[in-house]
C-alpha cells in the first residue's frame, strides 16, 4: 500500500478512459479544451476490436488480430471480456465458437495457443489474456499521448460481480494500469453526454440502450440534480450486433447456394469468411442504403460478389429487431415506469448506429422523448464511443483524488442513500383548477435542495404556498370518433393514419396526494414572483423557505424528519 | 446544484382565513423513502461524497469550496518573492553585468537553479514595477541612473534562455554547498551534512532523478547504487561563462583565434578540474561512510562464519579418518593375536597326540613283549622278529584313533597271552578287510 502510495506521487498520474467491451474496446481523454476525445490505435481503429492472435510468437491485435479469425483461428483469442472472472461452468462459450476455445484450468477460464515461438501450446488464462489486450490498448494510449499511461478508469457491465471486478483490476495492474474506478457502462453513456459544455443539470428519466457485438444491456436511469441512480436494467446475452450480421451472412449463403449450389456455411473458413465480411456490410447498410459484399474465393475457389439494399436488410431483420425494442419496454416495465415517463433514449454500443433500431424505439416512445440516435439526432455522439468517453470525464475527474480517497467516496457508506419515494411539489392554480407539479422528483436521492420560482397571481396580495408530495398518472382520453362519412374516398395512406389516430390519447397527469406544509407570504406586489426553496434531509425532515424575489424577509419552516 | 428554475405558473391566493404562527403550517410527512445506490461518477456525485464524508451541508459545502478555490489564487500572488535588496547590488554597474549574481538581482537566491521559467518571468514583472527609470523620476529622483534596471533586464534575458542559462548555473558558486571538514562529520550527523552537498552536485546531472545518500538504514544495493552514480557522473557543467571577451574590433583574427584557443584550453582544463574534483569529493564521502565499514564487516562476518565452518569440517573429516584408522589396526591385531593362540594350540595338540601315538606304539610293543611274544617259553629270536615286523607293519597301516582304539584294548586284554592274540588278529583281520593289508601278510597273529 505504502509502495503504490509513493510510487503514484513518485511518477505523476496520467489518467485515461477505457471502455472494455467483448468485441472491441476504446480509449478516450479529455483534451486539454476539455473535450473528450477517442483515441485512435497505430492503425487509426478508434473502436480496436478486443481480440489478440499470435503467429510465431508475434502477437496481433485489434483488426489485424480479428483478420486472423479466418486463417489462424485456433491462435486467435476472442470475446474474452465476460469469461473474466468466472468458472468454466458458468460461462457461455458459443461467441469463441470461431476462434480459440475456452478451457477449464483450476477455477477460471484459460486458451491453448501457439503463442511463442516454440511448437508447443501453451494454456494462457483469461486474466493473461486480460492483461496482454489491456497493455496494447495503453501502448497505443502511451503512444498517441507521447506521455506513459499508468492509471484509467473502465467501463463495466451493471452486473458484473465483485470477483469479475477484482480480477479485471488485477490483470490492469499486470498490465502497468492503475485501476481509478470501475464504472458502470449505461452511466458512462450518459455522463458522456452531461459532460458537454452546453449540457445543463436537468432531472431526467434515461434509458440507456446498450447494444453490442455479442450482448445488449438496456438500463432505467434516473438523473437527478447531476446524480445518477440505476433503477432497472434488462441484459440479452444472445442479441447483438452478431444476430444482425447472421441475418445478412443467411442471406448471401442463400444466394450464393442458388447459383452454385453448396452452402458456404458448411465450411469452417467460407463461414468465418462471410462473417468477416458480413459485419463490414451490415455496418455499411447503416450509412448508406446499398452495400455491397465480396469475398474471394469464398469455397471451392469460387469469388463471390453480391449487393444487398437496406429496405431488404431491414425486412429481414424484423424479428431481430424486435428482440431489441423488446428489450427497451422490458426494461422500462421493471422499472415500474411508463413510457411516457422517459425523457431521453440514449443508444449506445456498435449496433447502435443501425437506423431503423432508433426508429422503431422513437415509435414506442412519446414525441416529447428525446432519441439519441445518430439516425434521429444530429448531436448525437457517436454510439460506439460513450463509454469510452464517459470513462475519460470520471478519470479527468479523479485523477487527482489518492487511491484511498477514490475509495472511500465509492464506498457504500457514500453510495447507499435514500431516495425520494415520491415527488415533492407545490400547488398552483391554473384556470381556477388546483394542479401540481413537481419541484423534487421522485428518486432523487438525499439530501436534496431545490429552488424555484413561482409567478405570484396577477393582482398580488397574499399568497398560499402548498408544499405536497404528488403522484403521477397516466389519465387515458379516447380520442372522439371521426365519422367516417367526411372521407369515403381516402386511399390506403389516409386509413392507415386513421387507424393511428384512433389510438387512445395518453397523457401524464399529477395529482396532489399528501399536503406537506403550508407555507403564507404576505403583501407580494402585482407581477412579481415568489422563490420556494425546499431542502430534503436523509432522515426526510425539510426546510422550507419562502420569499418574494427581491423581497427581503422569508418565511421559513422546518419538518422533522422521521429518524 | 443551487440553479434556480423559473416555473410559470401562478400560485394560488391565501384564502380568507387562513392563519398559522409565523405564516408556516406543517401538515403532513414525506411518504418513506427507498434506499437505493446512487453511481459513484460525475462532478455532482463527487460533491455528495464531499458532502456525506465531511457531514457538510449545502451551504457549508458551497462555502468550503469556495473559500479553498480563494485560497488557491492568493497563494499564486503571494508565491512571488520578495526579498531584502542589497544596496551594494543596487549601485552595481550594469556593464560588469558577467560578475552579478542574476538570481540576487531577480530577488530569487532562495530557489536559484530550481526557479521556474514562471518565477523568473514574475520576479522580473516585480523588479521592474519596483526600478522602473520612469518610476524613479516620478518620485523625484533626478538622476537618470537606470543601471540596476539594466541589470534586471541583462539577468531576465540570460535566465529565460536555456542555454544561456545553464552557462550560468554551471558556475554559479552560490548554489554550491561546500563539503562539511571531518571535524563537523565526526560531531555531526554525517548524512545531515553530506546529503545537502550531492543534492547541490546533483543539478549537473544530464541523468535525472540522482539518487541520494540516504540513511543509516539504507540498503547496501542503494548505497552501491548511490557511489556507483557519483563514480560515473555524467555531467552537463561546462565553463562557457568564465571565457575572455573575444575582442570584436576587428584587431586582427590572430589575436581573436588566440582567445579562442585560450578559452577552450582553459574551458577544458576547468572542466577536468572539475571532475577531479567531484571524485575527490565523493572519495572523501565514501572513506567517512560508516555504512561501508559496516557492509564490509557484515561481509567479513559472512566470510569468518563460512570459513569457520569450513575449517570445522575439515577437522570433523581428519578425526574420523584417524579414528577408522585405529579401529582397523586393533581389530587386525586381535586377529593376530587370535591366530597365533589357535596356532600354538594345535601345536601341543599335535604334540600330545604325536606323545599319544609314541605312548601307544609303547603299549603295543609292550603288549606283544609283555605276553612274551605269543610264544610259550623263551621266545626265539626268530619269533620275537616276527612278530615285531607284524607289529610295527600293522602300525604303519593303522592311524593314531585306530592305534588309541588297539591300544586301550591291549590295556584291558592285559597279561593274557590269547586275549592279546585275540586284539592283535581282529586288528589285522580289520584293516584286510578294508584293504590295508593283505591276508597272509601278517602271520604272527593268526
Amino acid at each position: 500500500m505504502g509502495d503504490a502510495v509513493n510510487g503514484a506521487s513518485e511518477t505523476e498520474r496520467f489518467a485515461i478512459g477505457i471502455s472494455f467491451g467483448n468485441s472491441s474496446s476504446s480509449i478516450a481523454r479529455i483534451s486539454p479544451e476539455g473535450k473528450a476525445e477517442v483515441i485512435a490505435n497505430e492503425e487509426g481503429d478508434r473502436q480496436i476490436p478486443s481480440i489478440l492472435s499470435y503467429i510465431d510468437g508475434e502477437e496481433y491485435h485489434g483488426t489485424q488480430a480479428k483478420a486472423q479469425l479466418i486463417r489462424n483461428s485456433s491462435n486467435t483469442v476472442a470475446y474474452f471480456r465476460d469469461y473474466l472472472g468466472k468458472d468454466f461452468k458458468s460461462i457461455d462459450a458459443t461467441p469463441c465458437h470461431q476462434s480459440a476455445h475456452p478451457q477449464q484450468k483450476d477455477s477460471t477460464v484459460a486458451f491453448t495457443i501457439r503463442d511463442t515461438e516454440s511448437e508447443t501450446r501453451n494454456t494462457v488464462t483469461v486474466s493473461e489474456i486480460t492483461t496482454r489486450h489491456l497493455r496494447r490498448l495503453k501502448q497505443s494510449a502511451t503512444d498517441f499521448l507521447g506521455k506513459e499511461v499508468n492509471a484509467a478508469v473502465i467501463t463495466v457491465p451493471t452486473n458484473f460481480t465483485d470477483a469479475q471486478r477484482e480480477a479485471l483490476i488485477a490483470a490492469a495492474k499486470a498490465a502497468g494500469i492503475e485501476v481509478l474506478q470501475l464504472i458502470a457502462e449505461p452511466v458512462a453513456a450518459v455522463m458522456a453526454y452531461d459532460a458537454r459544455p452546453e449540457a445543463t443539470v436537468t432531472d431526467k428519466l434515461v434509458v440507456v440502450a446498450d447494444f453490442g457485438g455479442t450482448r445488449s444491456d438496456v438500463a432505467v436511469i434516473a438523473c437527478r440534480g447531476g446524480m445518477y441512480t440505476i433503477l432497472a436494467t434488462a441484459h440479452d446475452y444472445e442479441l447483438g450486433g452478431a444476430s444482425l450480421d447472421q441475418v445478412i451472412i443467411d442471406h448471401f449463403a442463400k444466394e450464393f447456394i442458388k447459383k452454385h449450389k453448396t452452402d458456404p456455411r458448411e465450411d469452417a473458413r467460407g463461414l468465418a469468411k462471410l462473417k468477416l465480411e458480413g459485419e463490414g456490410t451490415r455496418k455499411a447498410l447503416s450509412l448508406s442504403a446499398n452495400a455491397q459484399l465480396s469475398i474471394e474465393s469464398l469455397v471451392d475457389g469460387i469469388d463471390y460478389g453480391s449487393t444487398v439494399n437496406r429496405t431488404r436488410f431491414e425486412l429481414l431483420s424484423n424479428k431481430v429487431f424486435a428482440q431489441f425494442t423488446g428489450l427497451i419496454e422490458q426494461v422500462v416495465k421493471k422499472a415500474e415506469l411508463d413510457v411516457l415517463d422517459i425523457d431521453e433514449v440514449i443508444f449506445s454500443g456498435g449496433a447502435s448506429h443501425t437506423p431503423k433500431i432508433a426508429q422503431l424505439a422513437a415509435n414506442i416512445f412519446p414525441e416529447t422523448t428525446t432519441i439519441l440516435a445518430p439516425s434521429t439526432s444530429t448531436s448525437a455522439i457517436n454510439p460506439s464511443e460513450l463509454s469510452a468517453r464517459g470513462a475519460a470525464f470520471q478519470a479527468s475527474l479523479v485523477q487527482e483524488f489518492d487511491a484511498e480517497d477514490i475509495e472511500q467516496s465509492i464506498h457504500p457508506m457514500v453510495t447507499v442513500t435514500p431516495h425520494l419515494s415520491k415527488a415533492i411539489g407545490v400547488e398552483f392554480t391554473s384556470n381556477n383548477e388546483t394542479s401540481f407539479q413537481p419541484l423534487l422528483n421522485a428518486d432523487t436521492a438525499l439530501p436534496a435542495r431545490r429552488i424555484a420560482q413561482y409567478t405570484a397571481p396577477k393582482e398580488g396580495g397574499d399568497v398560499l404556498v402548498r408544499v405536497c408530495e404528488g403522484a403521477r398518472e397516466i389519465k387515458v382520453t379516447k380520442p372522439e370518433p371521426k365519422t367516417k362519412e367526411e372521407k369515403p374516398a381516402d386511399d390506403e395512406d389516409s386509413d392507415f393514419d386513421s387507424d393511428e389516430e384512433e389510438e387512445d390519447i395518453r397523457e401524464i397527469v399529477w395529482k396532489t396526494e399528501n399536503p406537506v406544509a403550508e407555507l403564507a407570504v404576505k403583501g407580494v406586489k402585482a407581477g412579481s414572483k415568489v422563490e420556494v426553496m425546499v431542502h430534503v434531509n436523509p432522515d426526510l425532515g425539510l426546510q422550507i423557505a419562502v420569499r418574494e424575489v427581491g423581497g427581503s424577509t422569508a418565511v421559513r419552516g422546518a419538518i422533522n424528519g422521521s429518524a | 446544484m443551487a440553479s434556480v428554475q423559473v416555473v410559470n405558473v401562478s400560485l394560488p391566493s391565501l384564502p380568507s382565513g387562513w392563519s398559522a404562527d409565523k405564516d408556516f403550517k406543517p401538515v403532513g410527512a414525506l411518504s418513506a423513502a427507498v434506499q437505493r445506490n446512487i453511481e459513484p461518477v460525475g462532478p455532482h456525485f463527487l460533491a455528495h461524497a464531499r458532502r456525506k464524508r465531511h457531514a457538510r451541508t449545502f451551504s457549508e459545502d458551497e462555502r468550503i469550496q469556495a473559500q479553498q478555490n480563494v485560497k488557491k489564487t492568493e497563494e499564486d500572488e503571494d508565491e512571488d518573492i520578495s526579498e531584502d535588496e542589497d544596496p551594494m547590488m543596487l549601485s552595481r554597474d550594469a556593464k560588469d553585468w558577467k560578475a552579478q549574481d542574476h538570481y540576487a538581482v531577480l530577488g530569487l537566491t532562495k530557489y536559484r537553479w530550481r526557479a521556474t521559467p514562471e518565477q523568473i518571468k514574475r520576479a522580473h514583472r516585480k523588479k521592474v514595477l519596483r526600478h522602473h527609470p520612469d518610476k524613479k523620476a516620478a518620485m523625484g529622483q533626478r538622476d537618470e541612473n537606470d543601471n540596476f534596471f539594466k541589470c534586471i533586464q541583462k539577468a531576465t534575458e540570460l535566465l529565460l534562455d536555456p542555454v544561456r542559462r545553464r552557462q550560468f548555473d554551471s558556475v554559479d558558486e552560490a548554489a554550491d554547498i561546500d563539503p562539511p571538514s571531518k571535524k563537523d562529520v565526526q560531531k555531526g550527523n554525517f548524512y545531515k551534512l553530506w546529503g545537502p552537498v550531492f543534492k547541490a552536485e546533483g543539478r549537473f546531472s544530464n541523468k535525472q532523478p540522482v539518487p541520494q545518500l540516504g540513511d543509516e538504514d539504507s540498503t547496501q544495493e542503494s548505497v552501491e547504487t548511490f557511489y556507483n552514480f557519483w563514480y560515473n557522473f555524467d555531467s552537463w557543467r561546462s565553463f562557457e561563462y568564465l571565457d575572455e571577451d573575444i575582442p570584436d574590433d576587428g584587431e586582427g583574427r590572430d589575436q581573436k583565434r588566440q582567445t579562442e584557443k585560450k578559452n577552450a584550453n582553459a574551458r577544458r582544463k576547468r572542466k577536468s578540474e572539475d571532475i577531479a574534483r567531484l571524485r575527490e569529493l565523493v572519495d572523501e564521502c565514501l572513506a567517512l561512510d560508516e555504512r561501508i565499514k559496516k557492509f564490509r564487516q557484515q561481509a567479513r562476518a559472512g566470510k569468518d562464519a563460512k570459513r569457520k565452518a569450513k575449517e570445522d569440517e575439515a577437522k570433523r573429516l581428519i578425526e574420523e579418518r584417524e579414528r577408522a584408522k585405529a579401529e582397523e589396526e586393533e581389530k587386525k591385531k586381535n586377529a593376530e593375536e587370535a591366530a597365533k593362540a589357535e596356532r600354538e594350540e594345535k601345536k601341543k595338540a599335535k604334540e600330545a597326540a604325536k606323545n599319544a601315538a609314541k605312548k601307544n606304539k609303547r603299549v603295543l610293543k609292550g603288549s606283544v613283549k609283555d605276553v612274551n611274544y605269543f610264544a610259550d617259553g623263551e621266545a626265539s629270536a626268530a619269533q620275537v622278529d616276527a612278530v615285531l615286523t607284524d607289529v610295527d607293519l600293522v602300525m604303519s597301516k593303522i592311524d593314531v584313533d585306530e592305534l588309541a582304539e588297539l591300544a586301550s584294548r591291549l590295556t584291558i586284554a592285559g597279561k593274557d597271552s590269547g586275549a592279546v592274540k585275540a586284539a592283535w588278529a581282529a586288528e589285522s583281520q580289520r584293516l584286510v578287510e578294508a584293504g590295508k593289508l593283505k591276508g597272509g601278510e601278517v602271520k604272527a597273529f593268526a
